[in-house]
C-alpha cells in the first residue's frame, strides 16, 4: 500500500509504479486527494502549506478498509528522536492512536502480536539500521533506487534554510528565487516538505562517501519534522506512520 | 577510507544499555559520548541549542538528544528506553538508554535483554544505592556478561583515588554475588569528560582505558549457541516444488546438507535434502541465519514445531520452572489462565507454584510474600496446556526465555528465563 498524498515526485510516482509491474503484485494507493474530496480532511493553503499530515487519515481510513493486522514498514530509530523510541511491534489502538508512554515491554525476538479486532500493529524490521547500514546493503545486494537519491540538476530554492526543489505543487513567496542547483535528495517523502542537499554523488560508492562525512542528520531537511520540536510524536500519536 | 566503509557491514557490533539511578548522569554521559565521539550532527546540536536557550538554561543539555518524548523533555525524566547508533573505526555500537526509575523497571529491561554489555553509573557522592543493586541483579539475571561500573561525578569528591576505591570495594562485595564474572570499574566525570571518550588528566593514578577504549576493546562472546541445534519452525512453505519446506530462523547449534534431524513433538527422524536462503541454497545454517529447511520425508510439521538432532534434544515439558521478572501494574495471579509465548510457539498456562521472591537489597530469598506486582523477580514453575521444547536460559537465551501475556488486555505481563 502506498499512502500517495498527490504530491509527490513524478520520479518517485514511475520507479514505485514499474517496480510493481517487475514484482507482478497489487498496489493499494491510499489517495489524500480522495480523503479531500470526500471531506475526509481539509487542505491547509498558503505559502508553506503541506499534505503531510493529511496522509493519517488516508492511512487509517485505508487500513480500517482492508482490515490489516499490521502495517509494515521501514522506519528507522536513528531517523529522529521520536521514532528512537519505538518497539519493532508497535500497538496502535482502534482509533490508530500509538502511546509511547505505555508500550508493551518487548524482551529479546518474542514480539507479542495479539490485539484485540479493529487495533492494529505497526512493525519495523529495520529498526536497528542506520543510514549507513541502509547504502551499505543497497550497494551489497545492487538494489535499484530511485534516480533523486543521486546527484542531478535541478531548480530549487531556499526556505527557512532549507533547499526546495521547485514544483507545481508549491507556491513560492515573493523574495523567493529559483536557481539551478546540483543536487540529490537524502530521504523523499512529499515534495513539498522534503529538502534536497547540494551533491556531486552520482554513484552508490560517492553516497556512502557523503554519508561517511556528513554532518547533517538525514531528516535534516525535513521541514515536516520541523513544525515543533514534538511533530513527529505528535503526528505518531495520532496515527502518522 | 574506502577499506574501512567496505568493511562496515561487517564491522564488530556491540549493543550496551546504560542503566543507573535518577540524576547519576546518565543521560550526560551517553552526551559526552557521543560528543566527544563526534556522533552528533549539527542540526541536531542546533535544535537542542534551541530548546535549551528557550527553557533559560545555559549550555547545552545533552539530555535532551535521548529524551525523545515531550512528556521526558518536559519533566527531565527518561520514561521510556531510546536507541541511539554511533560507530567508530573499530566497532559499531548501538546504545540502549534506558530508565532509572523504579516505576519504569519494565523498559529498562527491554532494553537490557538483547545487550552485549551494561553500564551502570554510581554517582560516587551517593554510593551504591537501590537501583545499583536492582540494576546490576536484572543485567546479571539477563545473561549479560560484562558490567562495567560507571563511577560518576568524580569531579565532586577531587578526583579522589581513596573515594574511588572504597566505593569499588564496595561494589565487588555486592557483585561478588551475580552471575556476570567480568564486572569492570571506570572512574570518571562525565560533565567534564573525564576517562570517557579521553584520558583524564587529573586522575594519573587510575591506570585502566577510557570507556569509549573499553568498549571498543572488550571481547564480545558469541552470544550464540552453536552447539545445540534448534530450529523453531516459522513457517511452513506448501507450494509445488517447495514442499517439505520450513521456514525460520536458526535458534541454535549448525544445520548441514544430509543431517539426520528429529521433528518435535513427533519424534519423527529425516534428513535435510537442502537448505535455502533468500536467493540461493547453502551448505549449511547457524544462528541467528534465517532460512527454509527442505526435508527428505513427508512429515507433517506446523508452526511451533522445532527440528533438532536425534541425540541432542530440548526438553520436552509442560511443566517448568522460571525466574520471572513481572511487568504488569496488576499483581500475579496464582491459577490464572495467561498466555504464554516461547520461540514460535505458544500456548496457554497458569502459575502453578510460587517459590520464592528476590530481595534486591540483599539477594536473599523471600519465601512468605505471595503479592507479586510490578517489578517483582520471582522464581515460579508453570504448567503448560500444551509441550513446549525448552532449554536451560543460561544455554541458550532463544529456547530458554518467555513472555507471559494477559488473555484479557493482550499485555505482556512477565518476562521469563527457564531454570
Amino acid at each position: 500500500m502506498h499512502v500517495d498524498t498527490g504530491h509527490n515526485f513524478s520520479e518517485t510516482i514511475a520507479f514505485r509504479d514499474e517496480l510493481i509491474k517487475k514484482r507482478g503484485v497489487k498496489l493499494i494507493v491510499a489517495s489524500v486527494q480522495e480523503s479531500i474530496d470526500k471531506g475526509r480532511v481539509e487542505e491547509e493553503s498558503g505559502i508553506g502549506s503541506s499534505r503531510n499530515a493529511l496522509q493519517t487519515t488516508s492511512l487509517l481510513d485505508a487500513i480500517e478498509q482492508y482490515q490489516f493486522d499490521c502495517a509494515i514498514g521501514g522506519a528507522r530509530r536513528d531517523e529522529e528522536k521520536a521514532r528512537a523510541k519505538e518497539r519493532f511491534f508497535s500497538h496502535r489502538d482502534e482509533k490508530g492512536q500509538w502511546d509511547p508512554k505505555n508500550q508493551r515491554p518487548e524482551l529479546w525476538n518474542l514480539f507479542n502480536g495479539k490485539k484485540k479486532d479493529g487495533e492494529h500493529f505497526r512493525v519495523f524490521p529495520i529498526s536497528n539500521w542506520t543510514e549507513m547500514d541502509v547504502w551499505q546493503y543497497i550497494l551489497q545486494e545492487n538494489l535499484e533506487i530511485p534516480k533523486l537519491y543521486f546527484s542531478h540538476q535541478r531548480e530549487c530554492f531556499v526556505r527557512d534554510g532549507i533547499l526546495m526543489a521547485k514544483t507545481h505543487f508549491v507556491q513560492l513567496a515573493e523574495n523567493e528565487k529559483v536557481t539551478l542547483k546540483k543536487v540529490r535528495f537524502r530521504t523523499i517523502g512529499d515534495a513539498t516538505c522534503t529538502g534536497a542537499f547540494e551533491s556531486d554523488a552520482t554513484t552508490l560508492e560517492e553516497i556512502i562517501d557523503e554519508v561517511a562525512s556528513s554532518r547533517i542528520t538525514e531528516r535534516g531537511g525535513r521541514s515536516d519534522d520541523k513544525r515543533s520540536d514534538s511533530a513527529m510524536e505528535d503526528r505518531k500519536k495520532q496515527g502518522y506512520f | 577510507m574506502k577499506n574501512s566503509q567496505a568493511s562496515y557491514l561487517d564491522m564488530d557490533l556491540l549493543r550496551f544499555t546504560t542503566a543507573g539511578s535518577v540524576d547519576d548522569g546518565k543521560s550526560t554521559l551517553i552526551g559526552r559520548l557521543l560528543y566527544d565521539t563526534k556522533s552528533i550532527f549539527e542540526d541536531q546540536l542546533a535544535s537542542i541549542k534551541k530548546v535549551s536557550e528557550k527553557k533559560g538554561k545555559e549550555g547545552i543539555n545533552l539530555a535532551l538528544l535521548t529524551d525523545g518524548l515531550r512528556e521526558e523533555r518536559e519533566q527531565g525524566i527518561t520514561i521510556d528506553v531510546a536507541y541511539r547508533y554511533f560507530a567508530t573505526p573499530n566497532r559499531k555500537f548501538i546504545i540502549a538508554d534506558t530508565p532509572g526509575h523504579f516505576e519504569f523497571t519494565r523498559n529498562m529491561i527491554t532494553g537490557a535483554s538483547t545487550a552485549n554489555l551494561a553500564l551502570i553509573l554510581v554517582d560516587v557522592t551517593q554510593g551504591i544505592v537501590e537501583q545499583t543493586k536492582r540494576h546490576s541483579f536484572i543485567a546479571s539475571m539477563l545473561g549479560i556478561s560484562h558490567i562495567v561500573y560507571c563511577i560518576n561525578k568524580m569531579d565532586l569528591v577531587n578526583y579522589s583515588k581513596e573515594k574511588f576505591l572504597q566505593l569499588k570495594a564496595e561494589l565487588e562485595q555486592f557483585s561478588a554475588k551475580l552471575n556476570t564474572k567480568d564486572v569492570r570499574f571506570i572512574p570518571m566525570s562525565a560533565l567534564h569528560g573525564d576517562n570517557v571518550v579521553k584520558r583524564s588528566d587529573k586522575m594519573n593514578w587510575y591506570e585502566g582505558g577510557t570507556l569509549l577504549h573499553t568498549l571498543e576493546n572488550i571481547h564480545i562472546a558469541s552470544d550464540y549457541n552453536h552447539i545445540d541445534c534448534r530450529f523453531p519452525v516459522q513457517y511452513v512453505i506448501d507450494s509445488g516444488e517447495n514442499r517439505n519446506a520450513f521456514a525460520g530462523r536458526v535458534a541454535g547449534g549448525v544445520f548441514k546438507k544430509g543431517d539426520e534431524v528429529m521433528l518435535l513433538p513427533s519424534r519423527s527422524v529425516t534428513r535435510i535434502k537442502k537448505i535455502e536462503t533468500m536467493d540461493r541454497e547453502i551448505q549449511e545454517a547457524f544462528s541467528p541465519m534465517s532460512v527454509s529447511i527442505y526435508l527428505e520425508d513427508d512429515i507433517e510439521i506446523k508452526r511451533g514445531d522445532m527440528i533438532v538432532r536425534p541425540n541432542n534434544s530440548p526438553k520436552i515439558t509442560q511443566d517448568f520452572n522460571a525466574m520471572i521478572c513481572w511487568l504488569s501494574d496488576s499483581p500475579m495471579q496464582m491459577n490464572q489462565k495467561y498466555l504464554i509465548q516461547h520461540t514460535t510457539n505458544q500456548g496457554e498456562c497458569f502459575v502453578e507454584e510460587l517459590k520464592y521472591k528476590i530481595d534486591i537489597n540483599t539477594l536473599h530469598r523471600i519465601e512468605k510474600d505471595t503479592l507479586i506486582g510490578a517489578n517483582d523477580i520471582v522464581r515460579i514453575s508453570i504448567h503448560s496446556s500444551v509441550p513446549f521444547f525448552v532449554d536451560r536460559y543460561d544455554r541458550n537465551r532463544n529456547t530458554g526465555s518467555i513472555i507471559l501475556i494477559d488473555a484479557e488486555t493482550n499485555i505482556t505481563v512477565a518476562a521469563g528465563m527457564i531454570l
